[in-house]
């Protein structure tokens, strides 16, 4: 068995977060994508540029305001205090809310792009044939935007696998409740265990090697490109 | 004989139940394409209304207007005794019983043809029998291609599925914007047939935007005539093309529109005599599927007739009409005119140089002969 029962556990609980985490940006970043594909509102610019942050801030910078905003002094932390809830900081679901900011941009813009290259048209065609709103959306922009959606399932969830920094400065290093593969990875290296850091190391290229390829794979068949969804649909 | 032949103008079928007034700032990608939509009109409730004028003249704008794609700033939309739009109370798109069919391939592209068209029974106001739906597959021979996929069609049979689509819902209205105009020459030879079709068998009031003038000439039996955002001539189809102010967004292609019916086949020289209510004209027979008594419509272009003070029987020119000026226009700056005669109850149009009117001293009122070169049977 080349996994210690450790690993097992970092292994297990990095897979219930990264499908927790997919499953809320799934239900958040859906609405999200389809205000930014639609709106023509000065707020689009900012919001987006929010939504992006993560794609360029030192996983510690977004880990440290976590940290505060979450901590006992910090204006979320004193809610889920007086909602009895404790603090987040140092627990499973502190890491799904950090996991959720941080991999957010990776799950928004591959929905975005796809409902952006759905056009107007489409949209129009359904309305004259009696959908309303909701209809249209559920009929037409979901069924269309579909690769869009496998495609920020996939990076959501890679990418949620894949996360170090974060974790480090909002979850610690507490056995099946914040230690995940990356850092397990890392204890190994500071004991001394190359052996089991090569087992978690192929593991983990293997993964994301076998998921990326299966990605290409899709959008070949689908023909959109990676992140950005556009480009040539059958119309 | 000569007023059961003309099947347009005042009968009851041309009551007005579509009121629309429009003003709405349509605002394109550059300046040149932007223009103030300003329009208050009464469109019949039954046949192919046509919205003609060339691009930029507002004619999509219009359309989209009714069907509440595009709200107008200000207006008033009344369609059957319902109203759509006051102003800024606005009936969504969704829950105006219409349909409409695109310039382009408008199938929703994850949906079979059939899903397409079950898509729209769907969420139709209007109950529909299947028998009905059936029907109208045939119509426009669909059955070979329910079950493909919009990308697996040509352009030509994505046309059809989508005018079937717009008539199985029993739509009240049915909106038509340029829907030949992506389509090379052949599909639209292949389209036209069922869209003729469509004139005799949907009871609800068609409107066709188009910028052709010969789909218009074929088609059409109200025209509406748009330019710059703004109506230049409406009427009847033959109103409308006999109308010297109208001809001019037309150059070349300005001539009358006629109803008649074929009363006589002559097939030792391959000719057959068409009856208006103007006379008769000796045409080729184009053969087919013509037939005696059958009521065709022809398209006389004005520089296909030309006129003469006496009746000339010297002449190749088979078909002269004894007719009176009731109108001139001399084209500014040029060296032609427009003439419009009287033959019977009909009015046609003469292109002739401005010399000639000169020469010939033609004036309201003179007694001419018209010699018609050659009419298209439409």
């Amino acid at each position: 068995m080349p996994f210690s029962e450790a690993d097992i556990g970092a292994i297990w609980l990095t897979l219930r977060l990264a499908t927790t985490v997919t499953l809320i940006l799934l239900l958040l970043g859906t609405p999200l994508a389809w205000w930014l594909a639609r709106t023509s509102s000065w707020l689009k610019g900012p919001i987006a540029a929010l939504v992006a942050l993560p794609l360029v801030l030192p996983p510690t910078v977004l880990g440290f305001y976590l940290l505060l905003v979450m901590g006992p002094s910090g204006p979320v932390g004193q809610m889920t205090e007086a909602l009895g809830l404790g603090l987040l900081p140092f627990t499973f679901w502190g890491l799904v809310v950090a996991s959720v900011f941080y991999s957010l941009p990776f799950v928004v813009q591959p929905i975005q792009n796809a409902m952006e290259a759905i056009g107007d048209r489409p949209l129009e065609v359904a309305a004259t044939l009696g959908a309303g709103p909701w209809d249209r959306f559920f009929s037409v922009v979901l069924p269309l935007a579909k690769p869009g959606f496998v495609t920020a399932a996939v990076l959501g969830f890679a990418h949620t696998v894949g996360e170090f920094g974060v974790v480090l400065m909002i979850g610690g290093n507490i056995p099946d409740e914040t230690r995940v593969v990356s850092v397990q990875m890392y204890d190994h290296v500071e004991a001394l265990e190359y052996t089991q850091a090569h087992y978690l190391a192929g593991a983990m290229v293997i993964f994301s090697f076998v998921v990326l390829l299966s990605l290409y794979g899709f959008q070949r068949h689908s023909r959109i490109g990676l992140i950005a969804g556009r480009s040539g649909r059958a119309r | 004989m000569a007023m059961t032949l003309e099947k347009t103008s005042a009968s009851s079928d041309w009551l007005t139940p579509i009121q629309a007034r429009f003003k709405h700032c349509y605002s394109g990608a550059s300046a040149q394409s932007s223009f103030l939509l300003d329009v208050d009109l009464s469109l019949p409730g039954k046949g192919i209304t046509a919205l003609f004028g060339p691009s930029g003249s507002g004619k999509t704008t219009l359309l989209r207007c009714l069907a509440g794609l595009e709200t107008a700033e200000q207006g008033e939309l009344v369609v059957a005794g319902e109203l759509w739009q006051r102003n800024n109370v606005v009936m969504p798109t969704h829950k105006r019983p219409l349909s409409y069919v695109f310039q382009e391939s408008s199938l929703l592209p994850h949906l079979t043809a059939l899903a397409n068209i079950q898509y729209a029974i769907k969420r139709a106001q209007a109950r529909v029998s299947a028998g009905e739906i059936d029907r109208i597959v045939d119509l426009m021979g669909l059955a070979p291609l329910l079950h493909q996929l919009p990308q697996q069609l040509s352009g030509g049979e994505r046309q059809r599925v989508a005018m079937a689509r717009a008539l199985v819902t029993r739509p009240r209205l049915l909106l038509m914007d340029e829907p030949l105009a992506s389509l090379d020459t052949a599909r639209k030879q292949e389209i036209l047939p069922y869209l003729l079709q469509l004139r005799e068998s949907c009871d609800s009031p068609i409107i066709y935007v188009s910028h052709s003038v010969d789909e218009v000439a074929q088609l059409a039996d109200f025209v509406v005539a748009l330019k710059a955002g703004a109506v230049v001539a409406k009427g009847t189809v033959t109103e409308v093309f006999s109308d010297i102010h109208f001809s001019a967004l037309l150059a070349h292609e300005t001539g009358a529109v006629l109803h008649g019916v074929i009363t006589e086949r002559d097939h030792r020289w391959g000719l057959m005599c068409v009856a208006f209510n103007g006379g008769t004209l000796w045409l080729r027979d184009s053969g087919g599927d013509t037939t005696t008594g059958q009521p065709v419509r022809l398209r006389i272009l004005a520089r296909d007739i030309s006129l003469a003070l006496s009746n000339h029987c010297d002449t190749s020119i088979i078909n002269r009409l004894q007719a009176i000026v009731t109108e001139l226009v001399a084209e500014p700056n040029g060296a032609m005119a427009l003439v419009k005669v009287k033959a019977g109850a009909c009015q046609l149009l003469a292109r002739l140089t401005r010399k000639s009117v000169h020469d010939m001293g033609l004036e309201v009122g003179k007694p001419v002969w018209a010699q018609v070169k050659s009419a298209a049977i439409m």
